[in-house]
């Protein structure tokens, strides 16, 4: 009894371990993209847990950001700040980027498999999650005008993601840099049609739905 | 294949987020005060009269035929002369606390010159010692009498090759600077403003838009035909359509020509204010540049952004502005900040049709109405009066005195944002930098907070200087304390785990 006991909590150290370490694989990755992009899906060194967990941490960032920074370089009103908006502007458009890279790579013999682009993409936003945040906490102590260099560093948090999304697509797929930018503009094309053809499935679900309800209304009306 | 299941699952729920969710918030409230304002955000908020109209005086209550059309309005110490166009005369009015009275009808003016009788006038200027200068526009000249109406001098379309010869010489809007010099503003001119020497010779243009270079211009110029080119607009500087000229000899003129893009983004430029190189000097300190209204729709035929029709500044170096679109007033400090807004179209009293004109004495307002043919006063009240005590009390330097005056102001309207950044401002002098920052906090007044903010860092890192030393040392001190204790750590971990491996061999 004792022993399985003891056992289990080896195990889940051992989790925890192979968890902190994939997390602190991606330190490697944003410093070693073309390496460390490879090691993430090849050799394993990720895990979906530390993806989930930057991706959190990349949300997080962006509401700390609009809540925290000075108001000198906000306009956030934070009351008219709607939670969902902010998931559906953030997270949405990031998991729909995976889809439709898969989609596309699996057309064009691709490499990577959905779980190793959703990696690839979790991983690539660790710099903007190192940059932002001490933007935000900088901003408390500065003025208007010593703060111009803040926008230099949220730009460069976006440059960086984008290069380290560029080499994972590169990487995970193993396809040439112009095979990969292609790959890329072809998934954003591919991001609105899948948008596209959310929006129509849900209008008509919607009109589908409200003709039942009007068809309910009717018999309740003629029926009592 | 189970991680698929959840992300389609995750996709699907994010999706239905966006079906259920409201689109947009409404942010749009009902405005039913006669005065209000904007605040950071631009949105417009009630705000007690600063203004009250007074009068409403037509051609009948000054005992004369009513007015027709009536274009410009100028007043000269407390004479109000009334440019009634459609008539073809000016009327003088003598304006006291209460009442305006008719002092003389000028029809025609004597002396050594083939036309006397004025033919549409659109504009006046009455100089220092009593001489008119009359825009006689339908006469295409520009009159100059004495006050006794005797002819001095009269300016007719100048000879020169910048004018363009085929069009008549025909001035609507003229001023008059301090040495005599005389600006003009006449029909299907587009080069600015004509000036004249004091003794009628042609100086030539100021205030010309500069042609700006606009790629997106280029880049579809390039792709197109001739025929395509042609029919596209081709610059067009602008067209002013009024002019003032302060205390200062300052020209504040007023153009309706912009994109309506641009007012929107709050890059129009309907308000300027010219020197004498014709370069546009007005401060627009504000959110939004001084340009009426900063959001509006289009509704009951009033479309588009406020177009200015004329302007008057006060020797405090605020100024008035008119929308002729939706009949605002509008006013303004030195710093460009919207002071206030009121008024609108109707027929109430202090409400317009087609505002033409506007103009002051001491510190009321007259608006001439072209389509009701009609001069309204309008008086300060109280609490426009404490407004105008505070923005003066700061420019004199009495940042106290000016501070209690904006308190005031507060008393009445919670929401004022130049009570806010006014209080803060006098704090500021006073070395208050904390409260100051508070105050400016409140209306986002980043560049007076960031002033504040300086000088407070500055003085709390002075005062606290010797815990921040202390605190290095220390930490200095720390770090290798921490190092041992990771060393030591680290070693006793390597003999726990060679003598675990030894154990194991042993067994």
């Amino acid at each position: 009894m004792s022993m399985s006991a003891n056992l289990e909590k080896r195990i889940n150290k051992q989790t925890f371990e192979r968890y902190l370490s994939s997390l602190r694989y991606s330190m490697y990755v944003i410093t070693h993209p073309f390496d460390g992009m490879w090691d993430l899906t090849h050799e394993k060194r990720g895990s979906i847990a530390a993806g989930n967990t930057i991706l959190l941490l990349f949300f997080l960032t962006n509401l700390w950001n609009m809540r925290f920074e000075k108001f000198l370089f906000n306009r956030v009103r934070w009351e008219r700040v709607n939670i969902w908006q902010q998931i559906l502007g953030t997270l949405f458009p990031l998991l729909i980027y995976c889809v439709a890279n898969w989609c596309l790579t699996t057309l064009f013999d691709g490499k990577g498999r959905l779980k190793d682009i959703y990696l690839g993409m979790c991983y690539s936003l660790t710099p903007y999650i190192l940059l932002i945040n001490p933007c935000t906490i900088i901003s408390n102590f500065v003025t208007k005008d010593e703060g111009d260099f803040l926008a230099y560093f949220e730009s460069l948090a976006l440059v960086w993601c984008g290069a380290l999304i560029l080499v994972s697509v590169m990487q995970i797929h193993d396809y040439s840099l112009m095979k990969a930018i292609m790959a890329i503009i072809f998934s954003i094309v591919g991001m609105m049609i899948i948008v596209f053809l959310l929006l129509l499935f849900f209008s008509l679900i919607s009109d589908a739905v409200a003709f039942f309800i009007s068809i309910y209304k009717e018999i309740l009306f003629r029926v009592y | 294949m189970r991680f698929m299941k959840k992300f389609a699952a995750a996709l699907l729920g994010a999706a239905m987020v966006v079906a259920v969710c409201p689109t947009g918030v409404a942010n749009a409230t009902e405005i039913n005060t006669y005065t209000y304002n904007y605040d950071y955000w631009g949105i417009e908020y009630e705000s007690p009269d600063a203004y009250t109209p007074l009068s409403f005086t037509e051609g009948h209550t000054l005992g004369t035929t009513d007015m027709k059309l009536p274009q410009s309005l100028y007043a000269r110490d407390n004479m109000l002369y009334i440019v009634d166009t459609g008539n073809s005369r000016i009327l003088e009015v003598a304006v006291d606390v209460e009442s305006m009275t008719l002092v003389r009808e000028i029809t025609e003016i004597t002396g050594d010159v083939e036309v006397t009788a004025l033919n549409s006038p659109n504009d006046v200027y009455v100089a220092e010692n009593g001489d008119l200068y009359i825009a006689d526009t339908g006469n295409f000249r520009i009159l100059h009498v004495n006050k006794d109406l005797e002819f001095i001098k009269e300016i007719t379309k100048p000879d020169d090759p910048t004018v363009d010869a085929d069009i008549q010489f025909e001035p609507t809007k003229l001023s008059v600077e301090r040495a005599g010099r005389v600006v003009v503003l006449a029909k299907n001119v587009n080069k600015g403003f004509m000036r004249f020497e004091t003794d009628g010779t042609y100086i030539g243009f100021m205030g010309a838009n500069k042609v700006t270079f606009n790629f997106a211009d280029y880049l579809k110029k390039l792709f197109s035909t001739r025929a395509q080119r042609a029919q596209m607009e081709s610059f067009v500087p602008t067209e002013y359509n009024n002019i003032y000229i302060d205390a200062n000899s300052f020209i504040y003129c007023s153009t309706a020509v912009f994109e309506e893009a641009d007012a929107q983004a709050g890059n129009a430029t309907p308000i300027r204010k010219l020197n004498s190189y014709g370069d546009d000097i007005l401060i627009r300190n504000g959110e939004m540049p001084p340009m009426g209204d900063w959001s509006w729709d289009n509704a009951a035929g009033m479309n588009g952004p406020s177009r200015i029709a004329d302007i008057t500044a006060m020797p405090d170096e605020t100024y008035y502005a008119v929308d002729r679109i939706r009949g605002r007033l509008f006013g303004y400090d030195e710093q460009g900040h919207l002071l206030y807004a009121f008024g609108g179209t109707g027929t109430k009293l202090g409400y317009f049709t087609l505002p033409s004109s506007i103009e002051h004495i001491g510190t009321d307002l007259f608006v001439l109405d072209a389509t009701t043919a009609a001069v309204t006063r309008f008086k300060r009240t109280e609490f426009g009066d404490m407004i105008h005590n505070a923005l003066a009390e700061y420019r004199e330097g009495h940042y106290d005195v000016s501070s209690d005056y904006w308190e005031q102001v507060l008393d009445r309207n919670g929401n004022y944002e130049l009570a806010y950044i006014g209080i803060g401002r006098s704090l500021l002098r006073q070395e208050k930098y904390q409260e100051a920052m508070k105050y400016f906090e409140v209306k986002r007044d980043a560049r007076n907070y960031s002033r504040a903010w300086k000088y407070y860092r500055k003085e709390w890192v002075e005062k606290n200087m010797g815990y921040v030393i202390v605190a290095i040392l220390v930490l200095v001190a720390i770090m290798p304390i921490f190092k041992l204790i990771k060393k030591i750590r680290w070693e006793a971990k390597l003999e726990y785990e060679y003598e675990r491996k030894l154990r194991k061999k042993n067994k």
